[in-house]
C-alpha cells in the first residue's frame, strides 16, 4: 500500500465505560476519603514539590476517576509525603494515606 | 376600603399569602388556572434538603386556607383600577372588587425538548427532573432498573441560546437529592452528575452533597453535556468535557435525567400589562427596590410573592408570601 505519511493519533477521549472499577473500589475501601474530593485545588496549590515537579493530587484524583492510572501515578511520583495537603484539605481527606494507597493499588504490576 | 384581596396563583406562594391575610382578618380570593391548588409542589414527591414529603407540606399549607375563596380553572381576564379599588373580571365572567392584589403566579418549568441535543422526547431513556419526581411519587418501578444513570445540571439555565441567562439555583441541590434517592431505590446503579458549578447555597445542601459523594459514591463530572446519542443497543452515549482534566469524555448510560430549570411564567407579560408593572430582560416581574423590598411594585396596592420574581426555594417563597401579606396589611391600614 502506498504510504502517504498520514497516521491516526490515539483518541485522547476519556471513556468511562472502560475504566477498571475493581481497582477503584479497592482504593475507596482503603481510603474512603477519596470520594469526598471536591476538586478545590488547595492540595496542589500548597504542594511543596508541585512548584518544581509535576505533582498534583487534585489532578491525580481526577485521572483515577477517569481511569487514567498511569497519568495519575506519574503525578504522584515526586511526592515527598510532607503532608501539607493533609493540613490544608477542607474536606479533611487523609491525603497521605490516599497517596500511599494510590501507589499501592495502581503501582502493582 | 373593603378588606378584600385578590391573590393570583394558587401555588405555595398564593396559598401561604392567603393564609397570612386570613389571619389578619382579610377576605381572600385565589384565582388558579389549574383545577387543583398547589402548583408545582403538587407534582413533587420529596423536598430538598431533608427529604420532607411534598404532599404533607402542601396539606399543611392548605389546612389553614379554608376560608379563602378559590376559583379553579380560572384566569384573570381584565383588571381596572377605579379610584383606589380594583375591578377584576375573571375568565368565568365573575366580577370581583378588591382593594389589593398579590401576584403569585410562579414559574414555568423549562421545556427540555427545546434543548434538542439532549434528546428529550426523542430517546426513551431521557427524562426530566419532573418526570423522575413523578416516578418517585407514583412508584414507577421500571424507571429504577437503570444501572447507569446521569443527571445533567443547568438544562435551560445559564444558557443564552434559550433566553435564560439566569441560574435557576434550585436544580443543583435537586439533582443531588434525586441522585441520592435513586441510589436508595437502586443501590447498584452508577450515578453521574454533570455540573458546571455546584451551587449549594442553603443550609443542609452542602451536607447533602457530601453525603452524595461519601455515602452514595455519586460521581460528579465538571462539564456541560454537549450531546446525547443512542447506540445500537438503545443505550445513551453522553458526551461532555471533563474540564478538571481538560479532556473530552464519553460515557454510556441507560437513563439520563435533565434538570429543567425555572423559566419565567408564560403569562408574565400579560399580567404585567394589566397591572402597569414591568418585566425584566429575563422575563420575571420587575422589582423597583430589589434589595430592600422584594414584594413591592410600582403600582400602589399591587404586591408580588414567590418565584414570579425569579427562581426561589420553597422556604424563600413562603417567607415572601408572608411578607407580601404584611405589605398588603400595611398598605390597607395606612
Amino acid at each position: 500500500m502506498k504510504e502517504f505519511g498520514y497516521s491516526l493519533s490515539p483518541s485522547s477521549r476519556v471513556d468511562l465505560d472502560k475504566i477498571d472499577k475493581i481497582k477503584q473500589e479497592r482504593l475507596f475501601a482503603l481510603e474512603p476519603g477519596f470520594r469526598k474530593c471536591m476538586a478545590c485545588g488547595s492540595c496542589s496549590a500548597t504542594c511543596s514539590a508541585g512548584n518544581f515537579t509535576d505533582v498534583s493530587l487534585r489532578r491525580a484524583i481526577a485521572y483515577i476517576q477517569n481511569g487514567q492510572d498511569l497519568a495519575a501515578l506519574s503525578l504522584l511520583k515526586h511526592c515527598m509525603l510532607c503532608g501539607k495537603c493533609l493540613v490544608i484539605c477542607p474536606r479533611g481527606i487523609n491525603t497521605r494515606n490516599l497517596i500511599m494507597n494510590v501507589l499501592k493499588v495502581y503501582g502493582e504490576k | 376600603m373593603n378588606k378584600e384581596v385578590l391573590v393570583i396563583g394558587g401555588g405555595p406562594a398564593g396559598i401561604e399569602c392567603a393564609n397570612s391575610l386570613i389571619s389578619l382578618g382579610y377576605k381572600v380570593f385565589i384565582v388558579e388556572k389549574c383545577s387543583e391548588p398547589g402548583g408545582h409542589l403538587r407534582k413533587w414527591d420529596r423536598l430538598f434538603p431533608y427529604g420532607v414529603s411534598a404532599s404533607d407540606t402542601l396539606d399543611k399549607l392548605l389546612q389553614k386556607s379554608g376560608k379563602a375563596i378559590f376559583f379553579y380553572d380560572t384566569e384573570v381576564q381584565t383588571i381596572n383600577q377605579v379610584d383606589e379599588k380594583f375591578v377584576i373580571t375573571l375568565s368565568d365572567d365573575t366580577q370581583l372588587h378588591v382593594s389589593s392584589i398579590v401576584v403569585a403566579t410562579g414559574f414555568t418549568l423549562f421545556p427540555a425538548a427545546k434543548k434538542e441535543e439532549y434528546g428529550y422526547g426523542i430517546y426513551n431513556g431521557v427524562i426530566t427532573n419532573a418526570d423522575l419526581e413523578d416516578g418517585f411519587k407514583t412508584h414507577k418501578k421500571e424507571l429504577f432498573k437503570a444501572n447507569r444513570v446521569g443527571f445533567v445540571h443547568c438544562v435551560g439555565s445559564r444558557d443564552e441560546k434559550v433566553c435564560n441567562r439566569h441560574c435557576s439555583k434550585v436544580c443543583c441541590v435537586t439533582a443531588v437529592k434525586q441522585a441520592c434517592e435513586y441510589k436508595d431505590l437502586n443501590p447498584d446503579a452508577e450515578v453521574y452528575c454533570f455540573y458546571m458549578d455546584l451551587r449549594m447555597f442553603g443550609r443542609g445542601y452542602e451536607d447533602l452533597y457530601l453525603k452524595a459523594q461519601n455515602k452514595y459514591g455519586i460521581r460528579f463530572i465538571r462539564g456541560r453535556v454537549s450531546e446525547v446519542a443512542e447506540d445500537v443497543n438503545g443505550c445513551l452515549v453522553v458526551k461532555a468535557e471533563d474540564t478538571l482534566t481538560s479532556r473530552p469524555l464519553k460515557v454510556t448510560l441507560d437513563l439520563l435525567v435533565l434538570m429543567s430549570g425555572m423559566s419565567k411564567n408564560d403569562d408574565n407579560d400579560k399580567i404585567a400589562d394589566m397591572l402597569g408593572i414591568k418585566t425584566e430582560e429575563d422575563g420575571f416581574l420587575s422589582l423597583p427596590e430589589p434589595t430592600l423590598n422584594n414584594c413591592q411594585t410600582v403600582t400602589d396596592g399591587v404586591f408580588l410573592a414567590g418565584s414570579v420574581t425569579g427562581p426561589k426555594t420553597l422556604p424563600e417563597t413562603l417567607n415572601e408570601a408572608r411578607a407580601a401579606a404584611l405589605s398588603v396589611h400595611k398598605y390597607l391600614s395606612r
